[in-house]
């Protein structure tokens, strides 16, 4: 049980961010319904700000990021949501048309 | 408390005395909205009752029928459980759940007295509006398990208000964080501390404004009438609800009551001055008599009675949400709308800028009828604890000095 | 990070440690569930747990500001929208959709690489693996108490500035480092209040992209709203469910 009394370190949170990175970019891959695609950016957007937060906290490193972890991760936040909003609108306008929100049945423009 | 039963233990147990203060503190978190709710299900029935010129329940009990809460909640404990078949079984169970943990949570950084809180965090108001959203959850996952179209209806209109609701909540709770400069609500009701003047609705004739609209933004935000369009029976069965019957419905009425609980206790502490009694015997004799400001149970004594007086606010507000259900008509979804975003925003944001305007030109108002205290001495509260421990560390050291440096 | 456990003995358990561990396997597993997972409402599901664990990792991390803004803002408000999404398109047919095998393992392989080179990468550094906040806190905290014991043992009172630094010391090794949200505040409106020069390059304020951001959610908004504005339709529908622009 030593790996409960040893304090974290920042290698613990980056990988906790790269997993979320990774099941990110995979549910992007595999998913055929376009919200699903939409659920694995949220992922990766999160891992990224995993990885800021990490890095920009005392408890982990003397010399960190200080306030730049944060201001960037709130950005990070802000835009997220910013660009989840438009995606779905994307979505839905889709679905309106074709009556279908499975994204390989998006080929019209297929040359 | 929590290092008063760790003392119990001995030295590698600990953390058996954590758990067991943590436990307490939960026990006690838990039992504010399940009493709570106990109390107002009845207190409801009473004061439509009398709004509508007749009794209430008087059976149950004795005079006042004051079991009936009791009572209901047998019957429902006793009720068939049901589930429809299209429903989807896992998220069907677990959506009461996800409304009451939501309710749950808030109550977590709300705090009773001075220092009296379950999680004391620098952010504790962000965190608390933050979670108060997160009740839209138990809503739609409930309306969507239904697996019937006139549900999922009703919880739609219920989020999207919900939802709408949130932005100007969040501007009228942005204007008394900005008059006390910090997010922790410690901090803020510390700086009430005084005469009754002292309270920050009387700080200018915007907030006073802030106030009511902030009252209607929370009882849109709880769906209480007349913002109870997803419970309207004339209309949609019961909204979300319609598939729930027995003791899942009733944890969906103590998540309401409990967030009807939470933004009154709210509003206490942002506007009415908290735990703060309109004149202030406690912190007038703690201010003069420096023994009575030492010795434990007194400040105990004064902080319960704060939390007496928190109650007793949020038991006002939450009455007069009761008041405003059973006299006004339901209003319509659009009406509703239209009320968050044509008249709520405008006059939050209005009010901002005045108080934003006022603070900043340090106008006078009856806020400086009685000044207590420097509220920039009160915002950096949170280190009170570590002073206390350098006090007594200091204390320890200077008393074995003067016994000969033998410790 | 707060040690809860007596220092005395041998191995004392460090429960912010265990605390990280709960909440982080929370988290990976139900991101591993939105992955998985082919019922787009599990995966909505899935999705706020997951991003609620990561909010309760930030706030394990010290970044309480930060942590609030992810529930407001991403579980409050992003999944909300994404779930709205899900309920109005969650026909029968489009609920469980499943995918092919061959696209799994592709995925998977891929996804598997980039996470094998990410955690080589990840333990290479060796400062990373481990902390020593905590004990440096309370080396400093042990030292200072020491400095202060030989100072009143000489006769001397303590002063303010000391009393204030020994109680700035207990805050460190007890609490935790203070998070000061308003240095994010002043940050957001151009003023670096923690750094000592402003004039070097890197350390500048963040007003400008803070406006550009404002003008960005405008822009969005205003761009969302007219996507997802209910269109005038030729032939006029039997039920009266569409309301004209």
């Amino acid at each position: 049980m030593s790996f409960l009394t040893e304090p974290i370190g920042l290698a613990h949170y980056l990988t906790v961010g790269a997993f979320l990175f990774v099941a990110g970019i995979v549910c992007m891959a595999t998913k055929r319904n376009a919200l699903g695609i939409l659920m694995g950016v949220e992922l990766v957007l999160n891992g990224s700000v995993l990885n800021l937060i990490g890095f920009a906290s005392p408890y982990f490193r003397q010399e960190n990021l200080g306030l730049d972890g944060p201001a960037i991760a709130l950005f990070v936040i802000v835009l997220a949501a910013a660009e989840a909003a438009v995606a779905l609108a994307i979505a839905l306008n889709f679905y309106n048309n074709h009556s279908t929100i499975d994204v390989d049945q998006a080929d019209e423009l297929r040359g | 408390m929590a290092e008063y039963f760790a003392a119990w233990f001995p030295a590698g147990w600990e953390f058996l005395g954590y758990t067991l203060a943590a436990l307490l503190q939960a026990i006690l978190l838990v039992h504010v909205i399940a009493l709570g709710a106990f109390v107002f299900i009845w207190a409801e029935r009473k004061v439509s009752g009398r709004i509508q010129d007749r009794l209430g329940p008087t059976r149950t009990g004795g005079a006042f029928g004051w079991l009936q809460s009791l009572a209901d909640g047998i019957k429902l404990l006793s009720k068939e459980d049901l589930m429809p078949k299209d429903a989807d079984p896992l998220l069907f169970r677990l959506a009461p759940y996800v409304a009451f943990a939501a309710g749950f949570a808030a109550f977590m950084a709300l705090p009773f007295a001075s220092g009296w809180v379950a999680l004391h965090l620098n952010v504790g108001l962000f965190f608390l509006i933050a979670v108060l959203g997160l009740e839209v959850f138990g809503v739609i996952l409930a309306g969507y398990s239904s697996g019937s179209k006139w549900a999922l209806f009703g919880a739609m209109r219920q989020a999207a208000q919900v939802v709408s609701y949130e932005v100007p909540l969040g501007i009228c709770v942005v204007i008394p964080l900005m008059i006390c400069g910090t997010m922790d609500l410690v901090a803020i009701g510390d700086q009430q501390r005084g005469l009754f003047t002292n309270w920050l609705i009387f700080h200018d004739p915007f907030i006073f404004l802030v106030f009511w609209v902030y009252f209607t933004c929370a009882v849109a935000s709880v769906n209480r009438a007349p913002f109870d369009l997803a419970e309207a029976e004339s209309e949609l069965v019961a909204g979300f609800l319609t598939e729930y019957s027995g003791i899942r419905w009733s944890l969906f009425f103590m998540a309401e009551y409990g967030s009807m609980i939470l933004v009154s206790a709210l509003a206490a502490i942002l506007f009415f001055g908290g735990w703060n009694g309109p004149l202030p015997i406690f912190s007038a004799l703690m201010d003069n008599f420096s023994y009575l400001a030492e010795c434990w149970w007194f400040s105990t004594l004064a902080n319960l009675l704060g939390v007496v007086n928190l109650l007793l606010k949020a038991s006002i507000g939450v009455i007069a949400m009761m008041w405003v259900r059973w006299t006004f008509p339901r209003l319509r979804v659009d009406q509703v709308i239209t009320m968050c975003l044509k008249y709520c925003v405008p006059i939050a944001a209005v009010c901002f800028l005045g108080v934003m305007v006022w603070t900043a030109l340090g106008v006078p108002f009856m806020n400086d009828l009685l000044p207590s205290q420097n509220r920039a001495l009160v915002r950096e509260g949170w280190v009170h604890e570590s002073d206390q421990r350098a006090v007594e560390f200091l204390q320890r050291l200077e008393r074995n000095s003067d016994q000969g440096g033998v410790e | 990070m707060i040690v809860l456990l007596a220092d005395t003995g041998g191995a004392a358990i460090n429960w912010h440690t265990v605390m990280f561990y709960v909440v982080a396997l929370a988290a990976c597993g139900f991101a591993a569930m939105v992955a998985v997972s082919s019922n787009i409402v599990r995966m909505a599901f899935a999705l706020i747990v997951c991003l609620s664990a990561v909010s309760g990792l930030l706030f394990l991390a010290g970044a309480h500001f930060v942590a609030a803004m992810q529930l407001m803002v991403y579980v409050g408000g992003t999944v909300v929208l994404l779930v709205f999404g899900v309920m109005l398109t969650a026909q029968k047919a489009f609920v469980s959709m499943k995918t092919t095998a061959g696209d799994w393992i592709l995925g998977l392989v891929v996804g598997g690489t980039l996470l094998a080179i990410l955690g080589q990468l990840i333990f290479a550094v060796p400062e990373w693996r481990h902390s020593d906040y905590q004990a440096r806190a309370e080396a400093e905290l042990a030292a200072y108490e020491e400095q202060l014991k030989s100072h009143i043992a000489s006769g001397q009172d303590v002063t303010e500035a000391q009393r204030r630094r020994l109680a700035d010391l207990i805050t460190l090794a007890r609490q935790g480092h203070p998070e000061e949200t308003a240095q994010i505040g002043l940050a957001l409106v151009g003023v670096r209040a923690d750094r000592p020069s402003p004039e070097v390059a890197g350390y500048s304020g963040y007003l400008l992209p803070f406006e550009i951001v404002s003008v960005h959610l405008l822009v969005v908004l205003v761009g969302a709203a007219y996507l997802a504005r209910a269109k005038r339709r030729r032939k006029p529908l039997l039920s009266s469910g569409v309301s004209t622009p």
